[in-house]
């Protein structure tokens, strides 16, 4: 402990004028001879009669909860601060009980090793004493860091953290959508307040640690996916003198069993609803609503969220039923042959519809017979092309709504898409991925789903701008415009390079591996 | 020789006694220690009295003597008063007088000779104060405090007064007083002299705090050590000195 000044504080007016030369008197203990102050002893003497950071303890105890790095403020708050920072300063200084009929001028840290577990405080306070002497004195609190874990840690630890949890499911055989959603929750950072993602049986499974966290993941999932959802609680534990009970949530959520390139069967009610579409329709995208294409007209629909759950309809043929069909012949429909009818909902302008004539790509050269249908895809296929369709009239289908249709007037072919045999294989683009294990579990339909949900991203401009898509690391960034290779097929889609990102990765190689292997490099 | 006493656990001696070079008034306390402590230094020299005034036994403060006589205020009952005539020496007068302040002992400061007196002292306590005491009086102040009994303890040998008195004006109080002047303190640090410490020419008394630096000031100023060095070696040692060369 140490003092660095004195400064005495008497009342100047009664020395009298004080540009004589002032008395001297002896200090009362040592007999120095000093100028006259209201404790009338010199500052040594003072200094060893009157302590005044008497009351103030010396020495005090801080906890720090080890799991999460984070002090505890009294009574029940965990603080995050780090060595040395002002918020540390703040409760360290809170922790003096005293301080208080002082006053306090500075207060710094004195640097300890950070692993001693211990944190000294220097203080320089100002004290009156004896009347109006006001006194300075420096003096050194010593803090012991002990360990305690915080109420969150003791939970974790404890295997019962979470509070809350949405389960997100799709009823689906495709998992297209739930590829889409992870990188939907990717590019808007829904998942930053989860405490863990857990793949489930047909979905995933988001934890938290309040409901309010859980409720705004699935505020998020509403507005990018036509979903429902319930919402349910347990009782974990109550206590009734308190009226406090303990609660987890669970929100579960269901997104609509749907898939891009899906067919379904419309019931008549919402036929009409939708601008008198014909009840056989393309499931072109699946975003925050269902678009529906009619592909023999290319009329248009929407159905959003709640118009599907009022009136719910199921696939009739999944993407895993598409079979491929080589284009014989096409036709593009001319401008009066087009059925047109008032009420109609929106056409399409994009897409042109055709007559087309087409041969199973397995029966080519074995079976003359074309098959004719109407295709939306006239401005993508050439006599030759592949396509990818369903076989309608082959296909076993259960279905009311389906069953209750003439099947004169349904085609016996629905093509979906051009089929690219001679894709590139390697993608120099990537997606990112929500945990390190796979959202659905990792089998060959997955892989396969997954692999067609990357083809769709490079088809669809529309589908991909809600996507995050970065460059591949070890593939050389080459402006695929530029490329014209012999055995790819130039028309395939791709996506430019002006649409992906630059990927963060931080190649941190730790310094103890690194060391060695430069020695062995030396020897 | 100072002495260090304390009365009923209080250091402000002053307050309790009265000590001039021909009596002493010790108040009446409830054990006879304080008592004691005077008699054993004074007891065969000068008598030393148990007084109270008016009831009180904040005598010192109330009263004011010197070895001619003794004043203390009007409030005295007569038994009081008889007891201390019967008391005092026959050569000391005893008078009461009809002051406003009446708290004589603190703002009155004597010695055999002279008398510092508050400004606004009544003039008729001013001529009795001559006539009783043989003081010259002056009106003054110590250190701008009018509390002059308070502030300063005068003997014929010096005087000691309050801390923050400047040196200026210690020569004019000096040169009225003719005795020299000191700025001190006692009780440790205390700047209320004449509560603090009782001294006469050859004895003082003062509270249980007073330290050693302070008592060896009061002793120097009041020139009570005992193994005082003789004249000849002081006064006239230049003299006998220049005689013998």
């Amino acid at each position: 402990m140490d003092a660095s000044c004195a400064s005495w504080a008497s009342s100047m007016s009664s020395l009298g004028d004080v540009q004589k030369t002032a008395a001297t008197i002896l200090c009362c203990h040592c007999g120095v001879n000093i100028e006259p102050n209201p404790a009338n002893m010199c500052v040594a003497c003072l200094r060893t009669q009157v302590d005044i950071t008497e009351g103030i303890p010396k020495q005090a105890t801080i906890y720090y909860c080890r799991g999460c790095g984070r002090y505890l403020q009294p009574p029940n708050e965990w603080l995050t601060c780090a060595l040395e920072s002002r918020e540390l300063l703040q409760l360290c200084l809170s922790k003096l009980k005293g301080l208080s009929r002082l006053k306090l001028v500075d207060a710094g840290f004195v640097w300890t090793e950070p692993h001693s577990k211990r944190i000294k405080v220097k203080l320089s306070v100002h004290g009156e004493v004896l009347g109006s002497t006001v006194l300075q004195q420096v003096f050194i609190v010593e803090y012991v860091v002990a360990h305690q874990m915080c109420d969150d840690c003791h939970r974790t630890e404890a295997q019962n953290f979470w509070r809350a949890s949405v389960q997100v499911r799709q009823k689906s055989e495709n998992k297209k959508t739930m590829f889409y959603l992870e990188q939907l929750i990717l590019k808007h950072k829904a998942h930053e307040r989860t405490l863990g993602i857990k793949p489930n049986h047909g979905g995933l499974d988001f934890f938290y640690s309040t409901e309010s966290h859980a409720r705004k993941m699935v505020d998020f999932l509403t507005t990018v996916l036509p979903v429902k959802y319930q919402h349910s609680k347990k009782l974990m534990s109550h206590d009734i003198r308190s009226n406090i009970y303990s609660y987890k949530f669970t929100f579960s959520v269901e997104i609509v069993p749907l898939s891009k390139d899906s067919i379904v069967c419309l019931p008549k009610k919402l036929t009409q609803h939708l601008g008198n579409i014909s009840p056989l329709c393309l499931v072109s995208r699946v975003t925050s609503s269902i678009h529906l294409m009619d592909p023999t007209s290319a009329q248009m629909a929407e159905v959003n969220g709640q118009l599907y759950w009022r009136t719910p309809f199921d696939a009739i043929l999944n993407p895993r039923q598409l079979t491929e069909y080589i284009v014989m012949d096409i036709e593009i429909l001319k401008e009066n042959e087009k059925k047109s009818f008032p009420g109609q909902g929106p056409v399409s302008h994009k897409h042109i519809v055709a007559d087309v004539w087409v041969v199973k790509a397995s029966e080519l050269g074995i079976n003359e017979n074309t098959v004719h249908t109407r295709t939306h895809l006239g401005h993508l296929l050439k006599p030759g092309d592949s396509a990818l369709g369903y076989n309608v009239s082959d296909s076993n289908v259960n279905n009311k709504t389906f069953e209750s249709l003439k099947t004169e007037a349904l085609p016996d072919v629905i093509l979906v898409k051009k089929f690219y045999p001679n894709r590139r294989k390697h993608r120099n683009w990537k997606l990112k991925h929500l945990a390190d294990e796979n959202i659905v579990p990792d089998t060959a339909s997955a892989n396969n789903d997954y692999n067609e949900f990357m083809n769709d991203l490079e088809e669809d401009v529309l589908y991909r701008q809600n996507v995050n898509i970065y460059k591949a690391d070890h593939v050389m960034p080459v402006d695929t415009n530029d490329i014209n290779t012999e055995d790819e097929d130039p028309d395939a889609p791709r996506i430019t390079l002006e649409e992906m990102l630059d990927d963060l990765t931080i190649d941190d190689v730790e310094m103890g591996e690194e060391e060695p292997q430069e020695e062995e490099e030396e020897e | 020789m100072a002495v260090r006493v304390q009365f009923e656990n209080n250091n402000e001696v002053g307050v309790f006694s009265k000590l001039t070079n021909s009596y002493c008034l010790v108040a009446i306390g409830g054990s006879e220690n304080f008592y004691s402590v005077f008699e054993a230094e004074l007891s065969e020299t000068i008598p030393v009295i148990h007084a109270s005034l008016a009831g009180c036994r904040i005598i010192g403060r109330m009263s004011v003597g010197n070895r001619h006589g003794l004043i203390v205020p009007n409030a005295t009952t007569d038994t009081e008063l008889q007891h201390i005539r019967n008391s005092l020496p026959d050569s000391v007068k005893l008078q009461r007088v009809e002051e406003r302040l009446s708290a004589l002992g603190n703002v009155i400061a004597c010695n055999d000779y002279v008398a510092l007196v508050h400004p606004d002292l009544d003039r008729e306590t001013e001529e009795i104060l001559a006539d009783t005491l043989n003081v010259e009086v002056f009106r003054q102040t110590v250190s701008n405090n009018v509390l002059v009994g308070s502030y300063c303890a005068l003997t014929n040998q010096g005087g000691l007064v309050h801390p923050h008195t400047s040196p200026q004006d210690q020569d004019e109080l000096s040169s009225l007083l003719q005795i020299p002047l000191v700025a001190g303190t006692v009780n440790r640090g205390s700047e209320v002299i004449g509560a603090g410490m009782v001294v006469n020419d050859w004895a003082a008394f003062c509270g249980f705090d007073t330290t050693s630096t302070e008592i060896s000031v009061i002793e120097s100023v009041f020139k009570l050590n005992e193994a005082q060095p003789s004249t000849i070696t002081t006064t006239m040692r230049a003299s006998l000195i220049d005689s013998i060369a």
